[in-house]
């Protein structure tokens, strides 16, 4: 599982890092003669609405796509293990503060909150990673909190405690590191699920904006050529499937390696 | 069971105040003057100071929160920009169409995915286990604003069997219904698989097979019963994704629900009625899980006691 999940992330990083050199069209270089073709030997994904060769954008999306899971990722995972492991650690006032603001942003479900700072903040890529990092932290900050919550209690930080160590060491030595095979679960996971949330604003005009060849921005290109090109529909999002789907495997994958208790029940014999 | 009662409802009421907050704060966060930005940079300085004495906008920043709290317990969210409605009026009309749509889309999730939960589990590490795990997880990696797209150029423009968009008939909320409930139902399968395979492995399985019970009987008539509550828990914590998912679907369907509302009132900057929309669903959403919650205290005596 793993392997296949990290084979096609893989793909998808060369296809990003290597594109240009791989097709043989800009990706906004238009043919508008021949716009709305389909696939061919020489344009392998056919041609968009402006002539443009489609197996070009899909690769130049590849790009912002990983480029945003990347960014959203790094940003959400810094701000909330350091948030949750401050909750979890102090407790009281501080903890009470933290939950509190998680409490509040676990309010709005899923992507209605990016929809909303998207739409009065105006639609751009910057507010897409901002909006998506806002609301990315949650999760990880949760998820640590509880990690530090348990890890605490362990008799090598109290040692540690005991042996006068400073808080800010306690918790990068000693607490932080126990909820690290969690927060790449979480991260691998979180990849996808930004790499769809930037797709689903974009395909609703509030994120990537045109000529910027981003996946769902070409899905929302493709909505008004469904009778006469469905090509321009079809390509774009078997790329959004196939790189979710890759991360979702690794990070299952990631989860059942790391998680010792998913290794015992998996390895259990089959009932009835 | 009452001091339960008591003490969820009061943990709701700081996340309303929240949720109000931030929807409250939405306006303000606009770049430059809210009421410019409403009317576009064309608009006259007349028209622009008179937005912005009808919004309250001219007043201080805490009565305007006074203000827009009391409108909201009682119920009035302004008025729509654009059709000069009241905003709760205009939602409350789009509101039946978005709980047929998500009431469907649940159903159809359901349908889908317990029978292959209960495959996967049963047939545990086998090639059925795996093409169900992988069914799952490509449903979860599929998106619905492709997924639509893809149902409507098969079924509706290859096949001609249903329509591609609106609301009225049966068949017309087909296609809409399946493309929001695929990534439900790839979720709830696994969680059904999980939970059963847990159950499973109780003694109480194994001694209803020692007294003869078949295997079938076994998995269904015990463990599925039992592993039915975390299920059931899960399905009404996804009823938020439902509902995200609602705005994208019913766009690409022509769906007439509040979704759809949200996305033409951010395309006309109709902003009151875009934080009507965004509170409403943010509204329903923890009201869910409240109720959930409760349910689940009092199907589970234990959780009171948490």
């Amino acid at each position: 599982m793993t392997k296949v999940g990290g084979a096609i992330v893989l793909l998808a990083v060369v296809a990003a890092l290597l594109g240009p050199a791989v097709s043989r069209f800009d990706p906004s270089a238009q043919e508008l003669a021949r716009r709305l073709d389909g696939p061919s030997a020489t344009h392998w994904f056919g041609l968009d609405e402006l002539g443009r060769d489609i197996f070009a954008r899909v690769l130049a999306g590849a790009r912002i796509s990983l480029m945003v899971g990347i960014v959203v990722v790094s940003i959400s995972s810094v701000v909330g293990t350091f948030l949750g492991s401050v909750a979890g650690y102090f407790g009281g006032a501080v903890d009470e503060t933290i939950s509190r603001v998680i409490d509040i942003l676990l309010a709005f479900p899923g992507l209605l909150l990016a929809i909303a700072l998207v739409a009065v903040l105006g639609p751009s890529l910057a507010n897409v990673l901002f909006a998506l990092s806002l609301i990315g932290w949650v999760g990880y900050a949760r998820l640590v909190r509880g990690q530090v919550l348990r890890a605490r209690e362990f008799e090598f930080v109290q040692a540690a405690r005991a042996l006068g160590a400073d808080t800010p060491r306690i918790l990068m030595r000693h607490i932080i590191p126990t909820a690290l095979p969690a927060v790449t679960v979480q991260a691998t996971l979180g990849m996808g699920g930004a790499i769809l949330a930037e797709a689903a604003l974009s395909f609703l005009g509030l994120g990537v904006q045109p000529p910027t060849p981003s996946w769902g921005t070409m899905l929302n290109g493709g909505r008004t050529h469904l009778l006469d090109a469905p090509h321009l529909t079809i390509f774009p999002g078997i790329a959004i499937a196939l790189l979710v789907f890759g991360f979702n495997f690794l990070g299952d994958g990631l989860r059942d390696a790391l998680d010792p208790a998913t290794r015992r029940s998996a390895s259990a014999d089959p009932p009835g | 069971m009452l001091r339960f009662l008591a003490r969820r409802v009061a943990l709701t009421i700081p996340v309303l105040l929240g949720v109000a907050t931030l929807v409250f704060s939405l306006i303000h966060l606009i770049p430059g003057d809210p009421a410019q930005a409403m009317l576009g940079e064309s608009a006259s300085p007349q028209d622009v100071a008179e937005l912005r004495t009808r919004l309250g906008l001219d007043k201080p920043l805490i009565q305007q929160y006074g203000l827009f709290l009391r409108g909201a317990v009682r119920g009035d969210l302004g008025r729509s920009l654009r059709t000069n409605q009241p905003v709760t009026g205009a939602i409350l009309e789009r509101m039946p169409a978005t709980i047929e749509l998500a009431a469907a889309a649940m159903a159809v999730a359901v349908a889908f995915a317990i029978p292959l939960g209960i495959t996967a589990a049963v047939w545990r590490g086998t090639v059925v286990d795996h093409g169900a795990t992988a069914l799952a997880l490509l449903g979860i990696s599929i998106p619905n604003f492709w997924l639509g797209p893809l149902l409507a150029i098969i079924f509706s423009i290859e096949l001609g069997w249903l329509p591609v968009s609106g609301r009225g008939t049966w068949a017309h909320l087909v296609l809409p219904a399946v493309s929001l409930g695929a990534a439900l139902s790839a979720i709830l399968a696994r969680m059904t698989r999980a939970t059963l395979l847990e159950e499973l492995r109780e003694q109480y399985v194994t001694a209803a097979r020692a007294r003869g019970a078949s295997r079938a009987r076994a998995v269904i008539r015990h463990a599925f019963r039992n592993s039915l509550i975390p299920v059931i828990t899960l399905i009404g914590l996804q009823f938020g994704a439902v509902l995200t998912g609602a705005v994208i679907t019913e766009t690409i369907f022509a769906w007439p629900g509040i979704g759809r509302l949200l996305i033409q009132s951010i395309g006309f900057r109709d902003y009151p009625l875009v934080q009507g929309c965004i509170l409403l669903i943010a509204v329903t959403y923890v009201g869910m899980n409240l109720a959930t919650d409760l349910l689940y205290g009092f199907v589970d005596p234990r959780i009171r006691y948490d």
